[in-house]
């Protein structure tokens, strides 16, 4: 089930703006996301969901707000900061090396090594990498031919599947995941939000950006729509149709309430 | 497509023949093609010339090599990072003349000399692989330059004469000196018992975290063969291959083919091992996941550019130690495009990320194979020039052809 409202987020953003010149991406944006939930982030194009995953993950710093972890206000000022505090970012890109095989993309950056006193000459644990990686992907259910298959060798999903893997392996809290499944065809969209799914239920925060109604309404919890930059509505999907969504998205129907609350 | 099954159930593809398959369509044929050539090689000018396959020309050639695939072992380094070097082989003359200076006009003792040539190289390296990766000019426009000014700095080092001949013993011992009999057997068996340890280890952990293993035969096969070349190699080498039976016997495995071997292990052993090796490949692959993932990209860059160009400064001083003189055309001519093309025929891409050290070896081989035969045979060095090149076209094919089979494989 949804998580409850009475339980603290574990993450949350608290009246975020930030400006491109003279684009204002966010303003005064409000985000919380809680353990054991997906948020979908929907919007129009350019409506400011990527800026406020990036601006989440560490990526960007926000003009003004502040950025609140398990209940405190932290500072995080990049990239690393965010990954330090257990929360992960898929780019739309996927950011996987073709050349290597899976399990040194799921290792990539944090290998597992034997020390040499050199850092760079530390030796790889191989054997423990592939023994972790293979059961990673076993609990998710992830399906490739074999953890030593290099990237390049695997269809979209298979990709997208590792790519969002990866981003679990470290104890992490929160799964930002932007545009998931813009690229796949019916049956990878369908392993990728399985995977979704089985992410929540392991007590992760996932927050997915997606343009497919359809599909954030078989994954998530709650819907926060974004307009220009806006958080202009928030819907418990379960209590909420597809109309009501594209009218927020669109502007067509913002609703004066939501959760049947005022936004 | 690919079938898919659970990562648990995957099971290594039943015979060797469905795994060559497999690997063929996935374009991954990595060094194959390559063995296969060489062999072909072998027999095409065995049949034409029964002195090819002697002991005393196999040991020749791979004499003759080393320097070109140490050259080339730096080049490897390089394109696995998917850049270029067209420096190396100026960098190798330049070494080769900063040398021999120091040596013999400086007196310098041979242990500076060497070291100071080598320091050269890396610092040329330093240079360069600075200059792209602060700058973001492209390698191939940055070493171009270099390849200028380090021919012109050899040029200056040289001075008037032109030529330096080198009468050090020690160095000029570096690529001639051929070790005692029981020296090549003793680092033979031990560097056999040594790999056999590492597999069975390997094996052993393995099962041990109940992974996927290979057949405990094919364990066996991998070591034989290994092994079985490695002695074989070192009994050629140890027979007398003085045709003069009567005259003093030359025996012994020289020294630089040592020198190369163990340059080629120890790369091999970086660029497989180490935690420096996989970033050296997540950058060839993706710089922008590797970025992403953490990894310093240009320190990476840095120092390949600077290993790669201490190597060139290495096969420089094998040169020059073989020829017991650094000269005018030290590095010259095809010095620098046998090392690329070395590389890429051994299965190096040139598209960055794929590739093994071995390649250096297997390239050299085929290039030097060709030339060795090819004098054998007392061809013109135009057909030498032909032939080396129609090769070289052939292996960036396979590897164009593979890279586009990968494209289209998965997804
Ligand atoms: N780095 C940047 N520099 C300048 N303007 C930017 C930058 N990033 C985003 N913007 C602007 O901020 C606004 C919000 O962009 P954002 O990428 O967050 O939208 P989005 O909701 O992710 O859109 P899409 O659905 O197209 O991905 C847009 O007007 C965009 O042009
Ligand atoms: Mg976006």
């Amino acid at each position: 089930m949804t998580a409850t409202e009475a339980a603290m987020p574990v993450l949350q953003l608290r009246q975020v703006s930030k400006r491109f010149g003279a684009v204002q991406a966010l303003s005064n944006v409000d985000f919380e996301v809680y353990s054991n939930e997906v948020v979908a982030l929907v919007g129009d194009n350019g409506a400011g969901k990527s800026t406020l995953i990036k601006t989440i993950a560490g990526a960007y710093k926000p003009d003004e707000g502040d950025y609140v972890f398990e209940g405190k206000v932290v500072s995080v000022n990049s990239p690393r900061d965010a990954t330090d505090l257990g929360v992960e970012t898929v780019y739309q890109d996927l950011a996987l090396c073709d050349n290597l095989d899976v399990v040194s993309n799921l290792y990539l950056g944090r290998e597992n090594v034997r020390r040499s006193g050199l850092k760079y000459l530390d030796l790889l644990n191989e054997t423990e990498m592939e023994r972790r990686a293979t059961e990673v992907l076993r609990d998710l259910s992830v399906k490739i031919p074999s953890v030593r298959v290099q990237i390049a060798n695997l269809s979209g999903g298979q990709r997208q599947s590792v790519a969002v893997a990866r981003s679990v392996m470290w104890n992490s809290k929160v799964v930002l995941l932007d545009e998931p499944t813009a690229a796949l065809g019916v049956e990878q969209t369908r392993q990728v939000k399985d995977l979704i799914m089985r992410l929540r239920d392991r007590g992760l925060a996932v927050v997915v950006i997606s343009h497919n109604v359809a599909d954030v309404f078989e994954v998530s919890d709650r819907i926060i729509v974004m307009r220009l930059g806006r958080r202009v509505a928030t819907f418990h999907t379960a209590r909420s149709t597809n109309e009501q969504v594209i009218g927020a998205i669109t502007g067509a129907m913002l609703p004066s309430n939501a959760y049947g609350e005022a936004e | 497509m690919m079938k898919t099954q659970p990562t648990n159930l995957a099971a290594a593809p039943n015979n060797w023949r469905e795994a060559l398959a497999e690997r063929f369509r996935q374009g991954n044929l990595g060094s194959l093609p390559v063995i296969i050539g060489l062999i072909i090689i072998a027999i095409v000018f065995q049949s034409i010339n029964k002195n090819f396959l002697t002991p005393l020309n196999l040991t020749n050639l791979m004499v003759q090599i080393a320097a070109m695939g140490t050259i080339s072992t730096g080049v490897v380094l390089i394109l696995l990072l998917g850049e270029v070097d067209l420096s190396a082989g100026q960098v190798s003359g330049l070494a080769a003349a900063v040398m021999a200076v120091l040596v013999s006009r400086h007196n310098l003792p041979a242990g500076v000399a060497i070291i100071g040539a080598i320091v050269v190289g890396a610092l040329v390296g330093l240079l360069q692989g600075w200059w792209i990766s602060s700058f973001r000019v492209p390698s191939f426009v940055v070493t171009l330059a270099g390849l200028l000014a380090w021919q012109g700095s050899r040029l200056r080092v040289l001075g008037d004469t032109g030529t330096i001949n080198i009468t050090n013993k020690f160095i000029n011992d570096i690529a001639n000196y051929k070790l005692p009999i029981w020296l090549g057997w003793v680092l033979g068996i031990v560097s056999v018992v040594v790999y056999t340890l590492i597999v069975f280890n390997e094996y052993r952990s393995r099962r041990a975290a109940e992974l996927p293993t290979g057949s405990l035969n094919g364990v066996f096969w991998r070591v034989g063969v290994v092994g079985a070349s490695v002695l074989a190699g070192v009994a050629m080498m140890s027979v007398n291959r003085n045709a003069n039976a009567a005259g003093n016997p030359i025996q012994g495995v020289p020294s630089a083919v040592i020198i190369f071997l163990t340059f080629l292990i120890i790369f091999d052993f970086i660029t497989q091992r180490t935690r420096f090796g996989r970033y050296v490949y997540a950058v060839g692959g993706n710089t922008e996941a590797a970025r992403r993932a953490g990894i310093n990209v240009k320190r990476i860059r840095i120092t390949i550019f600077m290993l790669a160009s201490a190597l060139a400064a290495c096969g420089g001083i094998l040169a020059a130690s073989r020829l017991n003189a650094a000269n005018q055309s030290s590095g010259d001519g095809d010095v620098l495009l046998n090392a690329i093309a070395a590389a890429v025929i051994g299965g190096t891409s040139l598209f960055g990320g794929r590739g093994r050290i071995w390649s250096a070896l297997l390239g050299a081989l085929v290039i030097g194979a060709i030339a060795n035969g090819m004098d054998l045979l007392a061809l013109k060095s135009s057909i030498k020039f032909i032939v080396t090149g129609a090769v070289l076209l052939l292996a960036v094919t396979i590897d164009a052809a593979s890279r586009a089979r990968r494209e289209n494989s998965g997804r």
